[in-house]
């Protein structure tokens, strides 16, 4: 097996690991810090007068708390206002400065398509950003949400994890507190020297045209010929029309790369300045600024993990769910690592080389350990970028990322995404735990009631229905299958990775998929809001449940919510509530898929 | 409804005043901050030669002719190398164009370099990149292409490998990523040298 000689990926999967726990306590407290309206942190003398302006700018008095209901109304009202805000810049992107490309504005499907998916954090892209979208576009109408709406998911995740602490209490905190202190304690200070980092690496931040090389070798190529319309011409006999072109220049895309991507990573984004998103030697560099990208989407996930023990005061508690999250991600590196590295038999017949790997849709600087590792945390993550093309993964290596997806992105998860989304489990296995044993279920002192398990089966219901049902349609739909860039199980793959990657606010795709439709545009669109919002709104309606809830004192006969114990519990509940759900989805598309790549010559 | 309008109003004020600062100031301060530290990098770490851009140390572009080593295959744009339009070939593990890409480029790959019909070949040496812009080859696909090299220069072999290995980059830290060969600047070299 060439995946355990591999000495160099153990101890890259050993630093990994070992630093994200390293961090995991102090990216925990300073978050605490920042996440307790009043709290002092380091910044504060240089950010408190910028905080207090933005306030007073708002007319909000940060003293004032809000009940769930008020919170979310709030919340709503901002994605709303940064939706149009966003479709607006990309509907009139042509009118605007910053684009000396002269880029055209984004069509009306295109637009809603991209402004949801920025609005929801998702980052799908149905564009290419180097050939469509304007440096404005980029730095501001796009850079706008992922800043804001990373933001949104911690102060949600904060709502959450307060209505949990707290009882007898009908206030959560205030959205817009939440919102400009995480904005500008923790993200923005972060980005700035992160992006400078990524610049010494070698990535981009510049604001001048596409520059054009003048190339030292050059070539002719055959190219379908275009007739005026840009549609492919045909010859006499009806087959596409080639024609012979000389290349003697290459023009090379800029822009202000740096600072989009330093957020769009630590804010678990995802969205590519580039369409070859992190895989673009400008936007990934090195292996180093590799790795600290992989590091950065973890990181505020994986601290707010500490954040929940220390404000419940039960730091046990947030090991517990630690644990039960890196044992996921384990699993699954291993598991992608083991199929890329194995590689694809039908080209090993070919003469290809059979200890090189999976390379097609792969960089020679990250080989297949860390396209491996990279694919498995943008989507244990709601992250999304990606630093290799999982649509040419074996079947089972593209397995795991979508099935991290379809299990909830909860495996540190999305920035804040991931915590509310893990809690819901947490109350579910703590609601399936005291069935089993005949006792009223009870988290942390509080009783699991019908309510509280009503809003955690519709959050968890919401997404079956969504990914299932979208992909179900598109498959047996015109506009469906016109998409498709492979066929057979392949492109049913690409299809249920589609609505499974805009329902969990991903973002990451089986790229091949031609998604620039007005039906795959709306459909997607519709994917992410309900992904978004039909998930938050429960969560924050459980919160609200729970803070208004005594807590009873801790008896031997309550259920311990630390330990291995629980966290095998909570395991085996993400595990079966996701495999029951898309098993038989999983087996049409990539299951029987590998079973035809070893065991047959079928091609499509 | 009273109240959801007014925190609508809330909500366009939030919007447009933290534009100012994520939008506005940010990149302005990393652009500042990038151009005075790091300006080769984060203009696109170009190359130049008697003054003209002759391309990116980080971004491929195509060499068809002997004398020069030869990048990975490339999908990026109509006719590949498209540095506006970065793409992997996005085909999946039994699609047949991409046996049949790869059965071609195989058998290029053994004719041009003189190897035998069963000669196992590097994957990176026939498989198209993510990015469709991979400015690196691994080095054992280099030390396959170099006696072709060589001949067509006249160069004697062992001076040429060691050019590959002096322009060969180990792990970062001896520890992350893999071990490369940038084409460009390899070639740039052996121009320069050989």
């Amino acid at each position: 097996m060439q995946v355990f000689n591999d000495n160099f990926g153990w101890v890259q999967l050993a630093v990994f690991t070992g630093l994200l726990l390293l961090l995991t306590r102090p990216t925990g407290v300073y978050l605490s810090q920042v996440l307790d309206g009043s709290g002092k942190t380091f910044l504060g003398p240089i950010l408190r007068p910028v905080e207090r302006s933005l306030y007073f700018l708002l007319r909000v008095d940060p003293q004032k708390e809000q009940d769930w209901k008020q919170y979310t109304v709030s919340m709503l009202a901002f994605s709303l206002a940064g939706l149009l805000f966003t479709y607006a810049i990309l509907r009139l992107q042509h009118l605007l400065p910053l684009n000396p490309q002269g880029l055209g504005p984004f069509s009306d499907h295109l637009a809603f398509n991209t402004a949801v998916s920025f609005t929801t954090n998702t980052n799908w892209q149905s564009y290419g950003g180097e050939s469509t979208a304007s440096y404005l576009t980029q730095m501001v109408g796009l850079t706008f949400h992922n800043f804001t709406s990373a933001a949104v998911g911690i102060a949600i995740a904060a709502a959450l994890v307060r209505g949990i602490a707290r009882q007898s209490a009908k206030t959560i905190g205030n959205f817009w507190v939440d919102l400009v202190r995480v904005n500008l304690y923790v993200l923005l200070p972060l980005c700035i020297v992160y992006a400078v980092f990524l610049v010494s690496q070698g990535m981009i931040q510049n604001f001048k045209p596409y520059d054009t090389a003048r190339i030292l070798d050059p070539y002719t190529v055959e190219v379908a010929k275009k007739d005026d319309k840009g549609d492919v011409a045909k010859d006499a006999l009806g087959n596409p029309a080639m024609e012979e072109r000389r290349i003697e220049i290459q023009a090379i895309a800029q822009g202000p790369m740096a600072s989009q991507v330093a957020i769009k990573m630590l804010g678990t984004n995802g969205g590519g300045f580039m369409n070859a998103n992190a895989s673009h030697p400008y936007e990934n560099p090195t292996p180093l600024s590799n790795f600290i990208q992989m590091l950065s989407i973890f990181l505020i996930p994986s601290g707010l993990t500490y954040y929940l023990g220390r404000m419940v005061k039960n730091q046990r508690h947030g090991w517990a769910i630690w644990g039960a999250m890196a044992a996921i991600f384990l699993m699954g590196v291993v598991a992608c690592w083991w199929a890329e590295s194995a590689g694809n038999p039908r080209l090993h017949a070919l003469g290809v080389d059979a200890a090189s790997g999976n390379m097609e849709g792969k960089e020679v600087r990250f080989g297949i350990f860390n396209s491996a590792l990279f694919a498995t945390i943008t989507t244990d993550a709601s992250c999304g970028a990606v630093n290799s093309m999982h649509d040419s993964f074996t079947p089972l290596g593209g397995l795991i990322p979508l099935i991290n997806i379809q299990l909830g992105e909860v495996v540190f998860g999305g920035v804040g995404a991931g915590l509310y989304g893990m809690l819901v489990f947490v109350v579910l296995a703590v609601f399936l735990a005291g069935l089993m044993v005949g006792k009223t279920p009870e988290y942390l002192g509080k009783k699991i009631e019908a309510n509280d398990v009503k809003f955690g089966v519709l959050f968890v219901m919401a997404a079956a229905f969504s990914i299932l049902g979208f992909a179900a349609w598109a498959a047996v739909s015109a506009w469906g299958l016109a998409g498709l860039n492979n066929a057979g199980p392949h492109g049913l793959s690409e299809m249920l990775y589609a609505f499974s990657s805009g329902t969990g606010n991903n973002g990451s795709a089986f790229a091949g998929l031609t998604a620039n439709t007005y039906w795959y545009n709306t459909t997607i669109g519709l994917a992410m809001l309900i992904g978004r919002f039909i998930m938050i709104i429960p969560a924050l309606a459980l919160a609200g449940n729970l803070a208004r809830k005594k807590r009873a004192a801790a008896t031997g006969g309550s259920f311990p919510v630390s330990g291995p114990l629980f966290s095998v519990l909570l395991l085996g509940t993400i595990l079966i509530v996701g495999a029951l759900t898309f098993f038989p989805a999983l087996s049409l598309g990539p299951i029987v898929e590998h079973f035809q790549m070893t065991g047959s010559s079928i091609a499509y | 409804m009273k109240n959801m309008l007014s925190e609508f109003r809330v909500a366009v004020v939030a919007t447009f005043s933290l534009a100012v600062v994520l939008c506005g100031v940010y990149p302005l301060v990393v652009w500042i901050i990038s151009q005075g530290l790091f300006p080769h990098e984060a203009d696109g770490s170009l190359i130049q030669r008697g003054g003209t851009i002759v391309g990116s140390e980080l971004i491929a572009q195509n060499f068809g002719s002997p004398k020069y080593f030869h990048p990975r295959p490339s999908a990026a744009g109509e006719a590949g190398f498209d540095a506006g339009n970065s793409s992997g070939s996005n085909l999946g593990p039994i699609s047949k164009k991409l046996a049949d890409a790869v059965k071609g480029r195989v058998e290029a790959y053994r004719a041009e370099n003189g190897l035998p019909a069963d000669a196992r070949v590097p994957a990176d040496a026939v498989t198209s990149s993510s990015s469709g812009l991979d400015p690196h080859i691994s080095l054992k696909n280099a030390l396959m292409q170099a006696p072709r090299v060589a001949r067509a220069r006249g160069v004697g072999r062992e001076a040429l490998e060691k050019t590959i290995h002096a322009h060969t980059d180990g792990r970062d830290f001896g520890i992350f990523g893999e071990p490369r060969v940038n084409v460009l600047k390899l070639n740039l070299a052996l121009d320069k040298k050989m």
